[in-house]
């Protein structure tokens, strides 16, 4: 099993290093970007929602928070490299911050509270004219050239993106098989039950909604680096809301759902819509169809068919089980 | 303020002041006040609806009190939250079972003994990779003779081996003091009886504090007996003193 994992792994890694090289049009490799940055928004979001249970609709505040205070402190004269670690310290100490603010109330009280906190992020970049420009946005003058690389040309800012996704989602697969993460799901599960085991239950939460504060900070860095732009408009509630639904679109229970979702999302707004013009709603469509069908998302939900499948040919199952479809 | 002593010298495990709730108007707990000390075995008995558990979400920090004070070896925890109750030695049941239904046996141990290590917060290092907690965790499960049963999900168990296993949860962390939610209800009387074996078996030196409604289970335990009625000790006193007392007949066969 675990070797048909590696084996797994290894293919998938050779055809997301071979992206640009197939795809070849720009445009569509830095759609391959796109994609890329959004599923680590999931991905991050998906640490509090799938692993702990929380449900969070204020995941573009980040966007807010880091990509605002990239742009500023590059444009006052920080070089990129300090201007990406005082913008991520500042986002993950207000995460901290804003998760003590929503995890005093459970439940629906922590959902509305992420809304609200969301929502303040949204209005201070809308109304402060003077630090953000309020609807016209900020420009970022240039990408980040890290150890001197260029990452002007699509395919190259596709690697850095890649390598940098890569690296959050290995810490996120070691965290979600941790201690840490084992209790996390206890606690998500038999929050009371855990606590007379001797877990701190809200310090379990906490630490794991500045966790997913903090990579949902290296996204948004991600974001105003691909896009070289932030205006108020990315950071709305519809971001967050999209945020969310792709981790639930996927899968919130598995490792490689918020990713599959983040792809699927991501695409149909971005190619789709130029030949359907209601693409808001055949996403909805889309939502409703796999959520009927798939309850827990697209990816367990193809892995109970695959496993199904698998169990009818069962004479020949123990081989069957090594080629399902990409 | 000084820890009270009893009077051969020893501090006890759990001392209650005038412990007291109410639910807005409804008074569940009033004025409860006992000792218990190293190797006690107390049982609480009382009628549907007496507070029994309602008593023992104070004693472990689930509600807050209204008034009073728990001691837990003297040292006033009236306020603390409930998982630094559990590091100072005071484990508990759940009258209704709060296991990890699709977690295996021994994933429900591990995230059991995890719980006062300091590596509850590693987050980098794989879980499996803890021989020291699978070490525990095993010897645990064979003490309970679970171990063959280390690899089922929870809820494939019958509901005689999740009570089971509720009190194997609560024994991982060592306690000093276990406090048992009903643990029989729902058992076979062959069960209550396993169960009750399993329990006489236990370290001398624990004190146990058990809610039962089986008779049996309650007077092979318990050294002692205080009767809860609306909320209030209505009688302490041994278990034949118990049995015979008129008040206790009264209310279980008047208001039971
Ligand atoms: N969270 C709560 N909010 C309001 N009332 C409560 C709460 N918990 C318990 N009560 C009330 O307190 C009283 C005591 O309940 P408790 O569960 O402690 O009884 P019990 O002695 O454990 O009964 P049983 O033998 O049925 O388990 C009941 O009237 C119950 O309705
Ligand atoms: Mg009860």
């Amino acid at each position: 099993m675990t070797r048909w994992n590696a084996i797994w792994l290894a293919i998938v890694a050779a055809l997301l290093i071979a992206v640009p090289t197939v795809i070849g049009n720009e445009f569509y490799v830095n759609m391959a970007s796109q994609v890329l940055i959004y599923a680590l928004f999931a991905l991050s979001i998906n640490m509090m929602l799938g692993y702990g249970g929380m449900v969070s609709l204020g995941h573009a505040g980040y966007l807010g928070l880091a990509g605002y205070a990239c742009i500023l402190l590059t444009i006052n004269g920080f070089d990129q490299l300090s201007a990406a670690i005082l913008a991520l310290a500042f986002s993950t100490v207000m995460a901290g911050f804003f998760g003590m603010l929503s995890l005093r109330a459970p439940g629906l009280g922590f959902i509305m509270i992420t809304l609200a906190l969301g929502q303040i992020v949204w209005g201070i970049a809308y109304r402060a004219n003077d630090l953000t420009g309020g609807d016209n946005g900020l420009r970022l003058p240039a990408r980040p050239m890290p150890f001197g690389i260029d990452l002007n040309s699509a395919p190259r800012f596709y690697y850095f993106a890649l390598a940098v996704v890569a690296v959050a989602l290995f810490f996120i697969w070691r965290f979600s098989r941790s201690p840490f993460g084992a209790s996390l799901m206890g606690a998500r599960d038999q929050p009371r039950r855990m606590s007379m085991l001797g877990h701190n239950v809200w310090l379990i939460r906490w630490l794991t909604f500045v966790l997913a504060g903090f990579w949902g900070s290296v996204a948004s860095l991600l974001f105003v680096y691909y896009n070289l732009f932030l205006s108020p408009h990315a950071l709305g509630l519809q971001q967050s809301a999209e945020i969310l639904l792709m981790a639930i679109l996927g899968g919130a229970s598995s490792l490689a759902g918020p990713i599959v979702g983040a792809a699927i999302i991501t695409l149909v707004k971005n190619v789709i819509s130029s030949y359907v013009e209601r693409w808001n709603t055949l996403l909805g469509a889309i939502f409703v169809i796999v959520i009927i069908f798939m309850p827990y998302g697209l990816v367990p939900g193809c892995r109970e068919l695959w496993r199904r499948i698998a169990q009818r040919r069962k004479p020949s199952a123990s081989k069957a089980a090594s080629e399902p479809a990409a | 303020m000084s820890a009270d002593t009893a009077a051969n010298g020893q501090t006890p495990v759990l001392e209650l002041k005038g412990l007291s709730k109410s639910f807005g108007g409804l008074h569940a707990v009033r004025g409860v006040t006992f000792k218990i000390m190293p190797g006690d075995r107390k049982a609480i008995i009382g009628p549907n609806g007496a507070g029994k558990t309602t008593l023992f979400n104070l004693i472990t920090g689930i509600f807050p009190a209204s008034s009073g004070q728990v001691l837990l070896f003297g040292q006033d925890i009236t306020g603390w939250q409930s998982h630094r109750r559990t590091a100072l030695g005071m484990a508990r049941t759940f009258q209704i079972t709060s296991l990890f239904p699709r977690l295996t046996v021994l994933d429900n141990v591990l995230l059991a003994i995890e719980g006062l290590r300091p590596s509850k917060f590693v987050m980098w290092r794989f879980l499996s990779s803890y021989r020291d907690v699978y070490d525990k965790a095993h010897q645990l499960l064979e003490q309970a003779a679970f171990a063959d049963r280390a690899n089922t999900e929870v809820r494939y168990l019958s509901h005689g081996e999740q009570r089971q296993l509720e009190i194997v949860l609560g024994l991982a962390s060592d306690p000093k003091i276990l406090l048992l939610d009903e643990p029989a209800a729902g058992l076979s009387s062959g069960e209550s009886v396993e169960m009750t074996e399993f329990l006489m078996r236990l370290d001398p030196e624990l004190a146990i504090l058990l809610i039962e409604h089986d008779m049996d289970v309650v007077f092979d335990l318990a050294h002692t007996i205080s009767v809860l009625h609306f909320g209030e000790v209505l009688e302490t006193g041994k278990p034949e003193q118990i049995k015979n007392s008129q008040k206790v007949q009264e209310i279980y066969l008047g208001t039971g």
